[in-house]
């Protein structure tokens, strides 16, 4: 094995291991755990009251704008590790590259900022 | 042969950490926060200080019944705990703890991009409590998932920027290669970074003052309200492990991990205890701040932390670059 493929074997090994202890946790737990079956225990939980229509349901999701604004600079933060690494060597030509590429993403930022799109209530 | 023992024997070791540091932590929160309270916290089990309270709590939690509710999506209900889990014993493999009396780094496994891996593997534990929110069939549940989605979107890139920092800094993304990389002087030029990344760390693994998600007053448990039993303990130890896991990623990326007086000998203790410094830092800001609001929560990373990352991306390349 070259030493890669080594590095990467305890990873698998890990990943492996991991689920082995989380399935040995549930397994443990469902062999002494006691089951008595009562309709009102598997009613859904709402502060004792009995639930009012279902959980299921549509609602405005205000959120999403978070995912757009996440998704611009996700992009920009995969190049940025690789980038980092080897600053040192390209030098300050790098550098700038990389600014003006980060100027463009936060001038979008800013662009979501001045809409008012990261204030909750207008 | 031998190469396949010693990967099951580094298993063995990392899943042993996994086990034992994570519920140091989880005591070291009872005690630390009843006395922060004016309380005394557990005194009873194991009858030295309630030294066993975490023991007795999991062989409590391991006899009692899982109900599933009869709203919720069954299989996905079922598999959350453990998508909340396995990525933080996956990110602790990557994890140095330093050299110990001359010996090599303790690590479960040295990875080229180890820094990468360990906040890979973090943001997918965050997944877990998303399905929980969802697939609950609840409503507090619901909101509570959404919370996690947006907060997850928000926190990920100041901590990532600021990660990067780092990493060029050191020119590596090696975590042994960071920390050997790491100088005293950096304490100062990463101070915005350590800050953004501890705050930004704070709000990924769902901490207070950053628990909207959770928060009890208006939301019961968010994502968890529905669970119990073992199923609510995986999501407790995983909450714990993601403690280690930033304590720890803090410690090597910003308090240059095993450097102290001896290293060669005591480097795995000089980490274990600045481990231990930023956990008890991360349960002081839980009892010394109020939960943020929802909005305040996500107007704080996008209008303060994103840009204080930037601005140490800069000063970082700067000071590489001249």
């Amino acid at each position: 094995m070259g030493g890669f493929l080594d590095d990467y074997a305890v990873v698998g090994g890990i990943v492996v291991a991991a689920i082995l202890l989380a399935s040995a946790m549930l397994g443990a737990n469902s062999l002494m755990r006691p089951k008595v079956a009562a309709r009102e225990k598997e009613l859904t939980y709402e502060s004792g009251v009995d639930p009012v229509g279902e959980g299921w349901a549509q609602s405005t999701i205000r959120y999403y704008v978070y995912a757009f604004l996440y998704v611009i600079f996700a992009v920009d933060a995969v190049f940025l590790f690789p980038w980092a690494v080897v600053l040192e060597k390209l030098g300050s030509a790098a550098a700038v590259e990389m600014g003006i590429f980060i100027a463009i993403v936060v001038v979008g930022l800013v662009y979501a900022w001045r809409k008012g799109v990261l204030t909750w209530t207008r | 042969m031998s190469e396949l023992l010693e990967v099951i024997l580094r298993c063995v070791l990392v899943i042993g950490a996994f086990m034992t540091l994570p519920l140091l932590i989880g005591q070291m929160e009872h005690k630390q926060m009843a006395h922060m309270q004016s309380r005394v916290g557990p005194m009873y089990a194991g009858r030295f200080h309630g030294w066993a309270q975490l023991i007795a709590d999991g062989v409590k939690f391991l006899q009692k019944e899982s109900v599933t509710p009869a709203a919720a999506d069954k299989p996905v209900f079922a598999l959350a705990p453990a998508v909340a889990l396995v990525p933080y014993v996956i990110a602790m493999v990557a994890i140095p703890l330093g050299p110990l009396f001359g010996s090599d780094v303790l690590i479960g496994t040295d990875l080229d991009a180890g820094l990468f891996f360990v906040l890979a593997a973090m943001s997918i534990g965050v997944i877990g409590s998303l399905m929980a929110g969802v697939a609950s069939g609840n409503k507090y549940s619901y909101v509570g998932g959404l919370r996690v989605a947006a907060q997850l979107m928000s926190y990920e890139l100041p901590m990532v920027l600021a990660a990067a920092s780092v990493a060029m800094m050191a020119g590596t993304l090696s975590l042994v290669g960071i920390a050997d990389a790491w100088e005293p002087w950096w304490l100062i030029v990463q101070l915005p970074g350590l800050v953004v990344f501890f705050v930004a760390g704070l709000a990924e693994i769902q901490r207070p003052p950053f628990d909207a998600p959770l928060a009890d007053a208006e939301l019961v448990m968010g994502p968890f309200t529905e669970y119990g039993g073992m199923r609510f303990a995986m999501f407790l130890l995983s909450e714990y492990a993601g403690i280690v896991v930033l304590a720890a990623l803090t410690a090597v990326l910003y308090l240059g991990g095993w450097a102290g007086p001896w290293s060669d000998q005591l480097g795995a203790a000089w980490m274990l205890l600045k481990i231990a410094a930023v956990g008890f830092v991360v349960i002081w800001a839980r009892v010394a701040y109020p939960r943020l609001r929802e909005d305040q929560l996500n107007a704080l990373a996008w209008k303060v932390l994103v840009p204080l990352a930037l601005v140490q991306l800069t000063i970082s390349t700067l000071v590489v670059v001249s």
